[in-house]
């Protein structure tokens, strides 16, 4: 038989070789259930992973990858950072609408001046949006001692239906015959995310990705505050005795991942979705927690990983006109490869050696 | 307010929409008692759902039906303890992964059965009982999950606090290391409380599906799960505070939508999300202040034991 033997250090060569062995173990799994949906296994994994990128459509595709991997980068970024606190922020889809509606309800106010200055404060609106959502069980954590998993999980469907009364009521178009839905931003370019370089899908909600993975990166290796939030993580004793304010790191952590997912969700609403509606939100804010941890929690890492599930959701929409493969095989998908990552990093924390004969 | 509201149609009603988070709640109440935190619950009681719905259209009989979304709840919890206890995997990072995997494959299981009526599940005949006046409309005029479910509350009460097997459990909750010493297998201990918490809430995902809606949509369970992980905070692990925090709020939800169709002056919207801030609210009180629920909590909660020697 065989027995687990603890590493004295994390394996370095196994933390790196673990995102790749589980995304290969996913695709092998991912074939079983395809095949036993009576798809073509190959061909489904080649229309998810291969055709988005080299495929016909290519030109067409490749932008979308980063149109779906800037939000996701975006909220992954910045819940690794609590979650390497042991601060678990899982409500990172409502900080996501709230910020989407605070950034469009500003834009909506102007609407229709001109200046050059709405997109900006519509950005630090969109920020504070998901700020002020996030500081809910922030406060709560720190004043009262709550659970911020179940607190911030609670105020996802609070913030759906704050979404339902924006798209129907106090965003509504004015000129929209009723419908629900607010103005389509498009239409209003002093507020409007377009398309920075054409054909690349690259928008502002890509820049701010891009920045807040050297922004994260930084502040893990250079400075005090990514020391602490590393420190509290692994020894909590430890950081304590160091002088390390848990109800600071709470504050601090979930204060940025909040912003970094509201900022995700005004730069959608502005750009590829552009408007409020009902079914604005499309659940970015749970994938990212998959992201954050196939990138193992490494801002870089996260990047590569963004990059990677954003193929995932291309190509499930391609196997999903093509070959007919319900989409939520798709999310379905998602989840295992969370699944085969953590069990494949047994290997980087454990030894796995032959058992010898004991006395019973 | 409570006008047009009939109070004995009210309790009836509360008592049969406070099952399925009571059956979850008072699943993961005897798992965090072992020690071991799930936070996967809305994935197997969606699992549950879809596997009870499954079950009875295919077979035509509800209690094959509850059976099937135990049996598919208790399922997926095996994942979660291969998982934890056998890969040492981070214990919220797998429950979240049960979750997202859990709604995933439940709506990809549930492609075909949307819009079906699943078979009627029967009232218990209590006979002359139920013409009762006030009483047997509240009492005597549910169907059996509602009764198992009080049963099972008294039951893990039973178990925890008088049977040997219980103080085995809380002794690997509080000290897995000490049980350990003391012979006890805890990671064997672990997997059968994973795997009953499973079962409950696979049951009371059944029943969202089979007697509350009852009919299957994707993420029928709405957060219910979630609710009973709260529930389980707001009782301080102890299983009779489960019933009455799983009667409040199934108390709520009545209400609220009771008052939806009376058309109260309140938005609708407000009304809806009143159980997620009543639940909020609760957790609020129940973890500040002296009576600290976390106290209560069991020493060795969300950590994973290894034995080194």
């Amino acid at each position: 038989m065989l027995k687990l033997e603890k590493r004295p250090t994390p394996s370095v060569f196994w933390g790196r070789a673990t995102p790749v062995l589980a995304v290969a173990l996913t695709m092998v799994a991912g074939s079983l259930m395809f095949a036993a949906l009576g798809k073509n296994p190959f061909e489904a994994i080649r229309t998810i992973f291969w055709d988005p990128l080299f495929g016909e459509f290519a030109w067409y595709l490749r932008g979308q990858l980063l149109v779906k991997a800037g939000p996701l980068i975006l909220i992954a970024v910045g819940l690794s950072l609590g979650f390497r606190a042991g601060i678990w922020n899982i409500g990172a889809e409502g900080q996501y609408i709230m910020g989407a509606i605070c950034g469009a309800a500003v834009g909506l106010a102007a609407y229709p001046t001109e200046s050059r200055l709405i997109f900006p404060v519509m950005v630090l609106a969109g920020a504070f949006g998901g700020w002020v959502w996030a500081m809910i069980p922030a406060i709560l954590k720190t004043r009262f001692n709550t659970n911020e998993i179940l607190v911030s999980l609670m105020l996802v469907y609070v913030a759906e239906t704050v979404l339902a009364m924006a798209s129907t009521g106090f965003l509504r178009n004015p000129d929209g015959a009723g419908f629900p839905g607010s103005r389509n931003f498009s239409s209003y370019p002093a507020a409007a995310n377009p398309e920075l370089l054409a054909g690349t899908g690259l928008h502002w909600g890509g820049v701010a990705a891009l920045g807040a993975v050297v922004a994260a990166y930084v502040l893990l290796q250079r400075h005090i505050l990514g020391f602490q939030i590393k420190l509290a993580g692994q020894a909590p004793r430890a950081a304590r005795f160091a002088g390390v304010s848990p109800n600071r790191l709470v504050v601090m952590c979930l204060g940025i991942a909040g912003a970094l997912a509201g900022l995700a969700g005004m730069f959608e609403v502005t750009g590829p979705a552009g408007q409020i509606s009902i079914d604005f939100n499309s659940n970015y804010g749970f994938t990212a927690i998959i992201v954050a941890f196939l990138g193992r929690l490494n801002p870089v890492g996260i990047l590569f990983a963004g990059l990677l599930m954003a193929l995932t959701y291309i190509g499930g929409e391609m196997a999903s006109t093509n070959l007919g493969l319900p989409s939520a095989a798709i999310q379905a998908f998602q989840g295992m490869l969370l699944f085969f990552l953590l069990a494949c990093d047994l290997l980087t924390n454990f030894r796995i050696v032959p058992a010898r004969k004991e006395v019973r | 307010m409570f006008g047009g509201i009939d109070p004995a149609l009210l309790i009836a009603s509360l008592m049969v929409a406070s099952v399925p988070i009571l059956l979850a709640a008072i699943g993961e109440l005897v798992v965090e008692k072992a020690g071991v935190l799930n936070l996967g619950v809305e994935g197997m009681m969606i699992m549950g759902a879809v596997c009870g719905f499954i079950t009875a259209v295919v077979t035509g009989s509800p209690a094959l039906g509850f059976l099937g979304g135990a049996a598919g709840g208790a399922g997926l919890s095996l994942l979660f303890a291969l998982l934890t206890q056998v890969m040492q995997a981070n214990q919220v990072a797998s429950g979240l992964a049960l979750t997202l995997f859990g709604l995933g494959l439940s709506s990809l299981l549930g492609q075909g059965y949307v819009g079906i009526k699943p078979p009627h599940t029967g009232v218990v005949p209590f006979g002359p009982l139920a013409d009762i006046p006030f009483f047997g409309k509240v009492i005597f005029g549910h169907d059996p999950l509602v009764y198992l479910s009080v049963l099972a509350v008294a039951a893990v009460w039973a178990f925890l606090r008088h049977a040997r097997g219980g103080l085995i459990l809380r002794a690997v909750g509080e000290s897995h290391e000490a049980a350990h010493a003391l012979g006890y297998k805890v990671r064997r201990i672990r997997v059968l409380a994973i795997l009953f918490g499973g079962a409950m809430a696979g049951l009371g995902g059944a029943y969202v599906s089979l007697v509350r809606v009852p009919q299957w949509t994707d993420g029928i369970t709405a957060g219910a799960g979630w609710i009973a992980l709260a529930i389980v905070v707001f009782a301080s692990w102890r299983p009779w505070r489960v019933l009455l925090g799983a009667w409040l709020f199934g108390g709520i939800t009545v209400l609220q939508l009771n008052l939806q169709a009376a058309g109260s002056g309140i938005p609708v919207e407000y009304l809806s999300m009143s159980p997620y801030l009543i639940t909020i609210l609760v957790l609020v009180i129940m973890s500040s202040g002296r009576g600290r629920a976390a106290l209560n909590a069991p020493a060795s909660l969300g950590q994973n034991f290894h034995a080194a020697r």
